[in-house]
Protein backbone atom coordinates (compact mmCIF):
# COMPACT_ATOMS: atom_id res chain seq x y z
CA UNK A 1 0.00 0.00 0.00
CA UNK A 2 1.17 3.40 -1.16
CA UNK A 3 1.56 6.13 2.55
CA UNK A 4 -1.34 8.88 2.64
CA UNK A 5 -2.85 10.93 5.28
CA UNK A 6 -5.71 9.88 7.88
CA UNK A 7 -7.88 11.76 8.88
CA UNK A 8 -11.57 11.46 10.62
CA UNK A 9 -14.13 14.01 9.97
CA UNK A 10 -16.78 14.33 12.80
CA UNK A 11 -19.42 16.51 10.83
CA UNK A 12 -20.42 16.43 7.36
CA UNK A 13 -19.26 20.46 7.07
CA UNK A 14 -15.84 18.85 8.34
CA UNK A 15 -15.39 16.09 5.60
CA UNK A 16 -16.73 18.74 2.87
CA UNK A 17 -13.69 21.03 3.66
CA UNK A 18 -11.33 18.11 4.19
CA UNK A 19 -12.18 16.75 0.23
CA UNK A 20 -10.23 18.16 -1.83
CA UNK A 21 -8.53 16.79 -5.15
CA UNK A 22 -6.16 14.35 -3.21
CA UNK A 23 -8.67 13.04 -0.49
CA UNK A 24 -10.60 10.11 -1.29
CA UNK A 25 -13.43 9.23 1.55
CA UNK A 26 -13.67 5.78 3.68
CA UNK A 27 -16.45 4.37 4.87
CA UNK A 28 -16.62 0.27 4.99
CA UNK A 29 -13.24 0.56 3.20
CA UNK A 30 -13.88 -3.19 2.04
CA UNK A 31 -12.97 -2.94 -1.45
CA UNK A 32 -11.22 0.41 -1.19
CA UNK A 33 -8.54 -0.99 1.34
CA UNK A 34 -8.16 -4.02 -1.31
CA UNK A 35 -7.86 -1.62 -4.19
CA UNK A 36 -5.28 0.10 -1.81
CA UNK A 37 -3.09 -3.00 -1.30
CA UNK A 38 -2.44 -4.09 -4.67
CA UNK A 39 -1.82 -0.12 -5.86
CA UNK A 40 -4.81 0.51 -8.20
CA UNK A 41 -6.17 2.89 -6.29
CA UNK A 42 -3.23 5.52 -4.92
CA UNK A 43 -4.90 7.92 -2.79
CA UNK A 44 -2.56 10.40 -1.07
CA UNK A 45 -5.42 11.70 1.45
CA UNK A 46 -7.98 9.16 3.22
CA UNK A 47 -10.79 10.62 4.91
CA UNK A 48 -12.57 8.49 7.55
CA UNK A 49 -16.46 9.52 7.38
CA UNK A 50 -17.36 6.59 9.84
CA UNK A 51 -17.83 9.11 13.18
CA UNK A 52 -19.90 11.45 11.15
CA UNK A 53 -23.56 11.31 13.18
CA UNK A 54 -26.98 11.22 11.35
CA UNK A 55 -25.59 8.89 8.41
CA UNK A 56 -26.93 5.60 10.29
CA UNK A 57 -30.80 5.17 10.35
CA UNK A 58 -33.12 4.30 8.44
CA UNK A 59 -36.29 6.39 8.95
CA UNK A 60 -39.99 6.45 7.49
CA UNK A 61 -40.80 10.21 5.57
CA UNK A 62 -43.25 11.40 4.18
CA UNK A 63 -42.67 9.08 0.64
CA UNK A 64 -41.03 6.25 1.96
CA UNK A 65 -37.86 5.06 3.48
CA UNK A 66 -34.93 6.94 4.06
CA UNK A 67 -31.80 4.80 4.10
CA UNK A 68 -28.73 6.81 5.62
CA UNK A 69 -25.18 6.23 3.45
CA UNK A 70 -23.61 4.40 6.69
CA UNK A 71 -26.06 1.81 7.22
CA UNK A 72 -24.67 -1.47 7.08
CA UNK A 73 -25.27 -3.68 4.06
CA UNK A 74 -26.18 -6.12 7.20
CA UNK A 75 -28.35 -3.77 9.17
CA UNK A 76 -30.06 -3.02 6.16
CA UNK A 77 -31.17 -6.51 4.81
CA UNK A 78 -31.98 -6.84 8.75
CA UNK A 79 -33.86 -4.23 8.84
CA UNK A 80 -38.23 -5.79 9.59
CA UNK A 81 -39.63 -2.50 7.03
CA UNK A 82 -37.37 -3.75 4.14
CA UNK A 83 -37.66 -7.20 4.59
CA UNK A 84 -41.50 -6.68 4.39
CA UNK A 85 -41.93 -3.72 2.29
CA UNK A 86 -38.85 -3.94 -0.46
CA UNK A 87 -37.85 -7.70 -0.24
CA UNK A 88 -35.79 -7.39 -3.78
CA UNK A 89 -33.61 -5.75 -1.50
CA UNK A 90 -32.80 -7.43 1.29
CA UNK A 91 -32.96 -10.58 -0.71
CA UNK A 92 -30.08 -8.52 -3.40
CA UNK A 93 -27.81 -7.96 -0.19
CA UNK A 94 -27.74 -10.84 1.28
CA UNK A 95 -27.06 -12.45 -1.71
CA UNK A 96 -23.65 -10.57 -2.18
CA UNK A 97 -20.49 -10.76 -0.22
CA UNK A 98 -19.88 -12.53 3.04
CA UNK A 99 -21.44 -11.80 5.96
CA UNK A 100 -18.16 -10.38 7.25
CA UNK A 101 -18.11 -7.76 4.60
CA UNK A 102 -21.81 -7.02 4.50
CA UNK A 103 -21.37 -6.06 8.38
CA UNK A 104 -18.72 -3.42 7.49
CA UNK A 105 -19.66 -2.63 3.66
CA UNK A 106 -22.14 0.57 3.65
CA UNK A 107 -24.84 1.76 1.63
CA UNK A 108 -23.29 4.46 -0.06
CA UNK A 109 -20.14 2.43 -0.72
CA UNK A 110 -21.87 -0.49 -2.19
CA UNK A 111 -23.03 2.44 -5.36
CA UNK A 112 -19.71 3.22 -5.75
CA UNK A 113 -17.27 -0.32 -5.72
CA UNK A 114 -15.56 -0.83 -8.09
CA UNK A 115 -15.79 -3.70 -11.22
CA UNK A 116 -14.62 -6.72 -10.42
CA UNK A 117 -13.01 -7.15 -14.00
CA UNK A 118 -9.38 -9.17 -13.77
CA UNK A 119 -7.88 -6.96 -15.81
CA UNK A 120 -8.58 -3.73 -14.00
CA UNK A 121 -7.08 -5.64 -10.48
CA UNK A 122 -3.95 -6.50 -12.59
CA UNK A 123 -1.30 -3.41 -13.12
CA UNK A 124 0.64 -5.59 -15.04
CA UNK A 125 -2.64 -5.45 -17.79
CA UNK A 126 -3.46 -2.63 -19.83
CA UNK A 127 -6.95 -1.08 -18.36
CA UNK A 128 -8.63 1.96 -19.70
CA UNK A 129 -10.49 2.03 -16.37
CA UNK A 130 -7.48 2.07 -14.41
CA UNK A 131 -5.59 4.13 -16.98
CA UNK A 132 -7.11 5.90 -19.74
CA UNK A 133 -5.89 5.18 -23.19
CA UNK A 134 -3.90 1.88 -22.33
CA UNK A 135 -6.47 -0.19 -23.75
CA UNK A 136 -8.64 -3.16 -22.99
CA UNK A 137 -7.15 -6.74 -21.92
CA UNK A 138 -10.67 -7.64 -21.10
CA UNK A 139 -11.33 -7.45 -24.84
CA UNK A 140 -10.44 -10.85 -26.15
CA UNK A 141 -9.57 -11.90 -23.08
CA UNK A 142 -10.94 -14.19 -20.40
CA UNK A 143 -13.93 -12.34 -20.14
CA UNK A 144 -16.39 -14.71 -18.25
CA UNK A 145 -17.25 -11.80 -15.79
CA UNK A 146 -17.41 -9.08 -17.79
CA UNK A 147 -20.48 -7.08 -19.58
CA UNK A 148 -22.74 -7.73 -22.40
CA UNK A 149 -24.50 -4.75 -22.04
CA UNK A 150 -24.14 -0.98 -22.31
CA UNK A 151 -20.45 -1.68 -23.19
CA UNK A 152 -17.82 0.14 -25.69
CA UNK A 153 -14.91 -0.55 -27.54
CA UNK A 154 -13.08 0.80 -24.72
CA UNK A 155 -13.86 -1.13 -21.99
CA UNK A 156 -16.62 -4.57 -21.17
CA UNK A 157 -16.37 -4.23 -17.39
CA UNK A 158 -19.21 -4.82 -15.67
CA UNK A 159 -21.09 -3.59 -12.62
CA UNK A 160 -20.13 -6.02 -9.70
CA UNK A 161 -23.20 -4.67 -7.29
CA UNK A 162 -25.98 -6.56 -6.33
CA UNK A 163 -27.76 -3.76 -3.72
CA UNK A 164 -27.44 -0.92 -6.58
CA UNK A 165 -29.61 -4.21 -9.01
CA UNK A 166 -32.20 -4.00 -6.53
CA UNK A 167 -32.32 -0.04 -5.84
CA UNK A 168 -32.58 0.32 -10.06
CA UNK A 169 -35.72 -1.72 -9.72
CA UNK A 170 -36.96 0.35 -6.82
CA UNK A 171 -36.43 3.64 -8.57
CA UNK A 172 -34.12 5.05 -5.62
CA UNK A 173 -33.02 8.13 -5.47
CA UNK A 174 -29.75 9.52 -3.74
CA UNK A 175 -29.00 12.44 -1.47
CA UNK A 176 -26.10 14.15 -2.31
CA UNK A 177 -24.18 16.46 -0.74
CA UNK A 178 -22.19 19.10 -3.15
CA UNK A 179 -18.80 21.02 -2.05
CA UNK A 180 -21.24 24.08 -1.09
CA UNK A 181 -23.14 21.68 1.89
CA UNK A 182 -26.27 21.97 -0.98
CA UNK A 183 -27.99 18.59 -1.12
CA UNK A 184 -29.60 17.71 -4.85
CA UNK A 185 -31.68 14.33 -5.74
CA UNK A 186 -29.83 11.99 -8.17
CA UNK A 187 -31.65 8.94 -9.22
CA UNK A 188 -30.65 5.64 -10.13
CA UNK A 189 -31.38 6.68 -13.86
CA UNK A 190 -28.97 9.27 -13.60
CA UNK A 191 -25.73 8.17 -11.21
CA UNK A 192 -23.74 5.84 -13.41
CA UNK A 193 -22.16 6.89 -16.84
CA UNK A 194 -21.67 4.42 -19.78
CA UNK A 195 -18.02 3.87 -20.36
CA UNK A 196 -17.68 5.18 -23.51
CA UNK A 197 -14.39 6.70 -24.50
CA UNK A 198 -14.04 7.82 -20.72
CA UNK A 199 -14.11 4.10 -18.81
CA UNK A 200 -12.57 5.77 -15.74
CA UNK A 201 -15.78 8.01 -15.32
CA UNK A 202 -17.83 6.00 -13.76
CA UNK A 203 -20.51 8.62 -12.19
CA UNK A 204 -21.96 11.76 -12.61
CA UNK A 205 -20.87 12.43 -9.27
CA UNK A 206 -17.93 15.20 -8.37
CA UNK A 207 -14.75 14.46 -6.62
CA UNK A 208 -15.87 16.58 -3.37
CA UNK A 209 -19.65 15.23 -3.72
CA UNK A 210 -20.97 12.60 -0.76
CA UNK A 211 -23.77 10.55 -1.33
CA UNK A 212 -26.09 11.57 2.39
CA UNK A 213 -28.64 8.63 2.18
CA UNK A 214 -31.07 6.39 -0.16
CA UNK A 215 -34.70 7.44 -0.87
CA UNK A 216 -37.17 4.39 -1.44
CA UNK A 217 -41.20 5.07 -2.79
CA UNK A 218 -43.72 4.02 -0.93
CA UNK A 219 -43.80 0.02 -0.09
CA UNK A 220 -46.72 -1.41 -3.12
CA UNK A 221 -48.94 -3.59 -1.34
CA UNK A 222 -49.63 -6.46 -3.62
CA UNK A 223 -46.25 -6.53 -5.28
CA UNK A 224 -44.06 -9.58 -5.98
CA UNK A 225 -40.12 -9.10 -5.72
CA UNK A 226 -38.05 -11.22 -7.10
CA UNK A 227 -34.26 -11.48 -6.95
CA UNK A 228 -32.52 -14.14 -8.49
CA UNK A 229 -28.12 -15.03 -8.77
CA UNK A 230 -26.80 -16.81 -11.43
CA UNK A 231 -23.22 -17.44 -10.45
CA UNK A 232 -20.19 -20.01 -10.43
CA UNK A 233 -20.42 -20.98 -6.83
CA UNK A 234 -23.65 -21.28 -4.61
CA UNK A 235 -22.64 -18.48 -2.25
CA UNK A 236 -19.98 -15.37 -1.91
CA UNK A 237 -19.40 -15.10 -5.39
CA UNK A 238 -20.65 -12.09 -8.23
CA UNK A 239 -23.00 -12.63 -10.30
CA UNK A 240 -22.70 -13.92 -13.81
CA UNK A 241 -25.98 -12.73 -14.18
CA UNK A 242 -29.06 -11.39 -11.41
CA UNK A 243 -32.13 -10.32 -11.92
CA UNK A 244 -34.36 -7.85 -9.68
CA UNK A 245 -38.29 -7.91 -10.73
CA UNK A 246 -40.66 -6.22 -8.87
CA UNK A 247 -43.93 -6.71 -10.73
CA UNK A 248 -47.49 -5.96 -9.67
CA UNK A 249 -50.87 -7.35 -11.40
CA UNK A 250 -54.06 -6.42 -12.34
CA UNK A 251 -56.53 -9.52 -12.58
CA UNK A 252 -54.88 -11.49 -14.95
CA UNK A 253 -52.83 -8.96 -16.67
CA UNK A 254 -49.38 -7.62 -15.51
CA UNK A 255 -50.44 -3.66 -14.19
CA UNK A 256 -46.68 -2.58 -13.77
CA UNK A 257 -43.35 -4.36 -13.94
CA UNK A 258 -39.46 -3.25 -13.08
CA UNK A 259 -36.84 -5.21 -14.29
CA UNK A 260 -33.17 -4.66 -13.64
CA UNK A 261 -30.02 -6.79 -14.07
CA UNK A 262 -26.75 -7.42 -13.17
CA UNK A 263 -23.56 -9.45 -13.87
CA UNK A 264 -24.42 -8.25 -17.14
CA UNK A 265 -24.51 -4.37 -17.28
CA UNK A 266 -21.39 -2.07 -17.30
CA UNK A 267 -23.64 -0.40 -14.59
CA UNK A 268 -26.89 -1.57 -12.84
CA UNK A 269 -29.32 -1.97 -16.18
CA UNK A 270 -32.81 -1.27 -16.65
CA UNK A 271 -34.33 -1.02 -19.83
CA UNK A 272 -37.74 1.09 -19.71
CA UNK A 273 -39.22 -0.49 -23.07
CA UNK A 274 -38.97 -3.75 -21.59
CA UNK A 275 -40.82 -2.78 -17.94
CA UNK A 276 -43.60 -0.59 -21.02
CA UNK A 277 -43.60 -4.01 -23.15
CA UNK A 278 -44.92 -6.32 -20.12
CA UNK A 279 -47.64 -3.88 -18.82
CA UNK A 280 -51.16 -4.26 -19.29
CA UNK A 281 -50.42 -7.87 -20.66
CA UNK A 282 -51.58 -11.36 -20.42
CA UNK A 283 -48.58 -12.76 -18.90
CA UNK A 284 -47.29 -15.89 -20.95
CA UNK A 285 -44.40 -17.40 -22.98
CA UNK A 286 -44.38 -15.07 -26.09
CA UNK A 287 -44.57 -12.23 -23.93
CA UNK A 288 -41.88 -13.40 -22.04
CA UNK A 289 -39.83 -14.11 -24.75
CA UNK A 290 -40.23 -11.12 -26.71
CA UNK A 291 -39.22 -8.62 -23.53
CA UNK A 292 -35.98 -10.44 -23.80
CA UNK A 293 -35.77 -10.28 -27.73
CA UNK A 294 -35.88 -6.80 -26.62
CA UNK A 295 -33.51 -6.51 -23.36
CA UNK A 296 -30.87 -8.68 -25.10
CA UNK A 297 -31.34 -6.55 -28.82
CA UNK A 298 -28.27 -4.68 -28.38
CA UNK A 299 -26.04 -7.26 -26.46
CA UNK A 300 -22.22 -7.27 -27.90
CA UNK A 301 -20.65 -10.26 -27.00
CA UNK A 302 -17.21 -12.11 -26.44
CA UNK A 303 -16.05 -15.64 -27.23
CA UNK A 304 -15.84 -15.67 -23.18
CA UNK A 305 -19.19 -14.18 -22.30
CA UNK A 306 -21.60 -14.85 -25.25
CA UNK A 307 -23.13 -17.39 -22.99
CA UNK A 308 -24.79 -14.80 -21.28
CA UNK A 309 -27.33 -13.96 -23.76
CA UNK A 310 -28.60 -17.54 -23.27
CA UNK A 311 -28.23 -17.53 -19.74
CA UNK A 312 -30.07 -14.17 -19.08
CA UNK A 313 -32.92 -15.01 -21.38
CA UNK A 314 -33.86 -18.27 -19.59
CA UNK A 315 -33.28 -16.58 -15.93
CA UNK A 316 -35.37 -13.52 -16.87
CA UNK A 317 -37.87 -16.01 -18.26
CA UNK A 318 -38.09 -18.00 -15.01
CA UNK A 319 -38.05 -15.19 -13.01
CA UNK A 320 -41.11 -13.57 -15.00
CA UNK A 321 -42.83 -16.89 -14.38
CA UNK A 322 -42.92 -16.68 -10.59
CA UNK A 323 -43.18 -12.99 -10.61
CA UNK A 324 -46.63 -13.77 -12.53
CA UNK A 325 -47.83 -16.52 -10.64
CA UNK A 326 -47.62 -18.98 -13.76
CA UNK A 327 -44.96 -21.37 -11.65
CA UNK A 328 -45.20 -21.68 -7.74
CA UNK A 329 -42.33 -18.88 -5.87
CA UNK A 330 -38.91 -20.31 -4.97
CA UNK A 331 -37.08 -18.72 -2.57
CA UNK A 332 -35.88 -15.30 -3.72
CA UNK A 333 -39.62 -14.57 -4.43
CA UNK A 334 -41.47 -12.91 -1.89
CA UNK A 335 -45.02 -10.66 -1.81
CA UNK A 336 -45.35 -7.33 -0.57
CA UNK A 337 -48.65 -7.67 2.33
CA UNK A 338 -50.40 -5.30 3.34
CA UNK A 339 -50.08 -3.39 6.66
CA UNK A 340 -50.77 -5.69 9.33
CA UNK A 341 -51.98 -1.94 11.80
CA UNK B 1 -0.20 7.93 14.60
CA UNK B 2 -1.48 7.24 17.96
CA UNK B 3 -4.30 5.24 18.39
CA UNK B 4 -6.05 3.39 21.81
CA UNK B 5 -7.25 0.02 20.51
CA UNK B 6 -9.41 -2.01 22.80
CA UNK B 7 -8.70 -5.42 22.53
CA UNK B 8 -10.63 -8.25 24.49
CA UNK B 9 -11.81 -5.51 27.16
CA UNK B 10 -7.94 -4.05 27.60
CA UNK B 11 -7.15 -0.78 26.47
CA UNK B 12 -3.76 -0.78 24.37
CA UNK B 13 -1.71 2.40 23.26
CA UNK B 14 -0.27 2.02 19.39
CA UNK B 15 1.82 4.21 17.62
CA UNK B 16 1.20 3.11 14.25
CA UNK B 17 1.51 3.97 10.25
CA UNK B 18 -2.50 4.71 8.78
CA UNK B 19 -1.75 1.42 6.81
CA UNK B 20 -1.60 -0.93 9.23
CA UNK B 21 -4.75 -3.31 8.78
CA UNK B 22 -6.59 -4.23 12.68
CA UNK B 23 -5.00 -7.68 11.54
CA UNK B 24 -1.60 -6.59 11.32
CA UNK B 25 -1.86 -4.42 14.41
CA UNK B 26 -2.82 -7.64 16.48
CA UNK B 27 -0.47 -9.97 14.99
CA UNK B 28 2.91 -7.48 14.47
CA UNK B 29 2.03 -5.03 17.26
CA UNK B 30 0.36 -6.48 19.83
CA UNK B 31 2.13 -9.93 19.22
CA UNK B 32 -1.35 -11.46 19.41
CA UNK B 33 -1.12 -14.14 16.88
CA UNK B 34 -4.46 -15.91 17.31
CA UNK B 35 -5.93 -14.24 14.23
CA UNK B 36 -4.71 -15.67 11.07
CA UNK B 37 -3.83 -13.99 8.36
CA UNK B 38 -4.88 -15.80 5.11
CA UNK B 39 -5.33 -14.20 2.14
CA UNK B 40 -5.43 -10.82 3.17
CA UNK B 41 -8.08 -10.04 0.81
CA UNK B 42 -11.22 -10.70 2.72
CA UNK B 43 -11.86 -13.67 0.86
CA UNK B 44 -11.04 -16.50 3.27
CA UNK B 45 -11.94 -14.94 6.50
CA UNK B 46 -9.11 -16.36 8.72
CA UNK B 47 -8.51 -13.06 9.59
CA UNK B 48 -12.07 -12.67 11.34
CA UNK B 49 -12.58 -10.93 14.49
CA UNK B 50 -15.48 -9.06 16.19
CA UNK B 51 -15.80 -5.38 16.68
CA UNK B 52 -18.44 -3.79 18.54
CA UNK B 53 -20.29 -7.49 18.46
CA UNK B 54 -20.30 -7.42 14.85
CA UNK B 55 -17.86 -10.32 12.81
CA UNK B 56 -15.40 -8.13 10.00
CA UNK B 57 -12.58 -9.09 8.19
CA UNK B 58 -9.87 -7.69 10.10
CA UNK B 59 -7.81 -7.30 6.91
CA UNK B 60 -9.95 -5.25 4.98
CA UNK B 61 -9.91 -2.45 7.89
CA UNK B 62 -7.36 0.32 9.25
CA UNK B 63 -6.62 0.06 12.94
CA UNK B 64 -6.72 3.60 13.19
CA UNK B 65 -10.39 3.46 11.97
CA UNK B 66 -10.91 1.05 15.61
CA UNK B 67 -9.83 3.76 17.92
CA UNK B 68 -12.56 3.48 20.66
CA UNK B 69 -13.99 0.28 18.99
CA UNK B 70 -14.43 -2.57 21.23
CA UNK B 71 -12.25 -6.04 19.29
CA UNK B 72 -12.60 -9.32 20.52
CA UNK B 73 -10.21 -12.09 18.77
CA UNK B 74 -10.24 -15.61 19.53
CA UNK B 75 -7.93 -15.40 22.45
CA UNK B 76 -11.06 -14.30 24.40
CA UNK B 77 -12.72 -17.72 24.01
CA UNK B 78 -11.25 -19.93 25.93
CA UNK B 79 -8.13 -21.61 26.50
CA UNK B 80 -6.58 -25.02 25.86
CA UNK B 81 -7.50 -25.86 29.43
CA UNK B 82 -10.65 -24.24 29.78
CA UNK B 83 -12.22 -24.38 26.14
CA UNK B 84 -15.92 -22.79 25.32
CA UNK B 85 -18.59 -24.79 24.08
CA UNK B 86 -17.73 -23.93 20.85
CA UNK B 87 -14.21 -24.95 20.71
CA UNK B 88 -15.01 -28.04 23.06
CA UNK B 89 -18.00 -28.84 19.69
CA UNK B 90 -15.00 -28.13 17.14
CA UNK B 91 -12.92 -30.87 19.10
CA UNK B 92 -15.29 -33.15 19.45
CA UNK B 93 -16.65 -33.14 15.70
CA UNK B 94 -13.39 -32.72 14.06
CA UNK B 95 -14.15 -29.23 13.01
CA UNK B 96 -10.58 -29.09 11.50
CA UNK B 97 -7.51 -30.62 9.92
CA UNK B 98 -4.75 -28.21 9.91
CA UNK B 99 -6.45 -25.46 12.20
CA UNK B 100 -5.15 -22.27 10.68
CA UNK B 101 -8.19 -21.16 9.37
CA UNK B 102 -9.64 -22.45 12.90
CA UNK B 103 -9.87 -18.70 14.61
CA UNK B 104 -11.84 -17.26 12.16
CA UNK B 105 -14.26 -20.40 11.80
CA UNK B 106 -14.91 -20.01 15.35
CA UNK B 107 -15.37 -16.22 15.75
CA UNK B 108 -17.13 -15.71 12.59
CA UNK B 109 -19.43 -18.41 14.16
CA UNK B 110 -20.11 -16.74 17.39
CA UNK B 111 -21.24 -14.04 16.16
CA UNK B 112 -23.38 -15.83 13.36
CA UNK B 113 -25.01 -17.70 16.22
CA UNK B 114 -25.83 -14.38 17.44
CA UNK B 115 -27.43 -12.95 14.34
CA UNK B 116 -29.58 -15.85 13.73
CA UNK B 117 -30.71 -15.16 17.18
CA UNK B 118 -31.56 -11.65 16.35
CA UNK B 119 -33.60 -13.30 13.84
CA UNK B 120 -30.96 -12.08 10.82
CA UNK B 121 -32.74 -14.01 7.48
CA UNK B 122 -29.56 -14.90 4.99
CA UNK B 123 -29.69 -15.78 1.08
CA UNK B 124 -31.09 -19.37 1.54
CA UNK B 125 -33.95 -18.19 3.91
CA UNK B 126 -37.07 -19.26 2.39
CA UNK B 127 -38.91 -16.22 4.92
CA UNK B 128 -37.59 -13.13 5.18
CA UNK B 129 -39.38 -12.25 8.43
CA UNK B 130 -39.13 -15.71 9.94
CA UNK B 131 -35.89 -17.35 9.00
CA UNK B 132 -36.46 -20.20 11.60
CA UNK B 133 -33.73 -22.66 12.90
CA UNK B 134 -30.09 -23.09 11.08
CA UNK B 135 -30.41 -26.00 8.84
CA UNK B 136 -27.23 -27.44 7.85
CA UNK B 137 -27.92 -25.21 4.58
CA UNK B 138 -28.43 -22.07 6.63
CA UNK B 139 -25.65 -23.03 8.42
CA UNK B 140 -23.21 -23.19 5.12
CA UNK B 141 -24.95 -20.31 3.41
CA UNK B 142 -23.79 -18.37 6.83
CA UNK B 143 -20.33 -19.17 6.91
CA UNK B 144 -19.46 -19.02 3.36
CA UNK B 145 -16.98 -16.18 4.01
CA UNK B 146 -15.18 -18.96 5.84
CA UNK B 147 -12.64 -21.06 3.54
CA UNK B 148 -11.30 -24.17 4.96
CA UNK B 149 -8.31 -25.61 2.72
CA UNK B 150 -8.57 -28.68 4.56
CA UNK B 151 -12.62 -28.87 3.65
CA UNK B 152 -13.33 -29.93 7.16
CA UNK B 153 -16.57 -28.29 6.23
CA UNK B 154 -19.12 -31.13 7.82
CA UNK B 155 -17.45 -31.20 11.43
CA UNK B 156 -17.82 -27.20 11.21
CA UNK B 157 -21.44 -27.38 10.41
CA UNK B 158 -22.08 -30.11 12.94
CA UNK B 159 -20.09 -28.57 15.56
CA UNK B 160 -22.10 -24.81 14.83
CA UNK B 161 -25.25 -27.24 15.07
CA UNK B 162 -24.48 -28.73 18.45
CA UNK B 163 -23.39 -25.51 19.66
CA UNK B 164 -26.47 -23.10 18.47
CA UNK B 165 -28.83 -26.00 21.02
CA UNK B 166 -26.22 -25.28 23.26
CA UNK B 167 -25.83 -21.75 23.76
CA UNK B 168 -29.85 -21.44 23.30
CA UNK B 169 -29.57 -20.00 20.16
CA UNK B 170 -33.39 -19.97 17.90
CA UNK B 171 -35.07 -23.45 18.11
Amino acid sequence: MRSFDYRRADSLAAAREGLGEAAQIIAGGTNLLDLMKLQVMTPKQLLDINRVPGLREITETENGLKIGALVSNSDLAADPRIRSDYPVLARAILAGASGQIRNKATTGGNFLQRTRCPYFYDTSMACNKRQPGSSCTAIGGISRMTAILGVSEHCIAAHPSDMAVAMRALDARLDVADATGDVRQVGMDELYCLPGERPDIETTLAPDDIITAVHLPQKQSGAVHVYRKVRDRASYAFALVSVAAIVTRREQRIATAALAFGGIGSRPWRNSEVDEMLAGEVPGEPLFAAAADRLLAEARTEEGNAFKTRLTRRTMISVLREATGLEPASVGTDRVEESAA
Amino acid sequence: MKTELTVNGVSRDLDLDPRVTLLDALRHHLHMTGTKKGCDHGQCGACTVLVNGRRINSCLTLAVMHEGDQVETVESLGSPEAPNPLQEAFISCDGFQCGYCTPGQLMSATAMLEEAKEGWPSHVSESLSNPGTLSDAEIAERMSGNLCRCSAYPGIRQAIARTQGDAGGKS
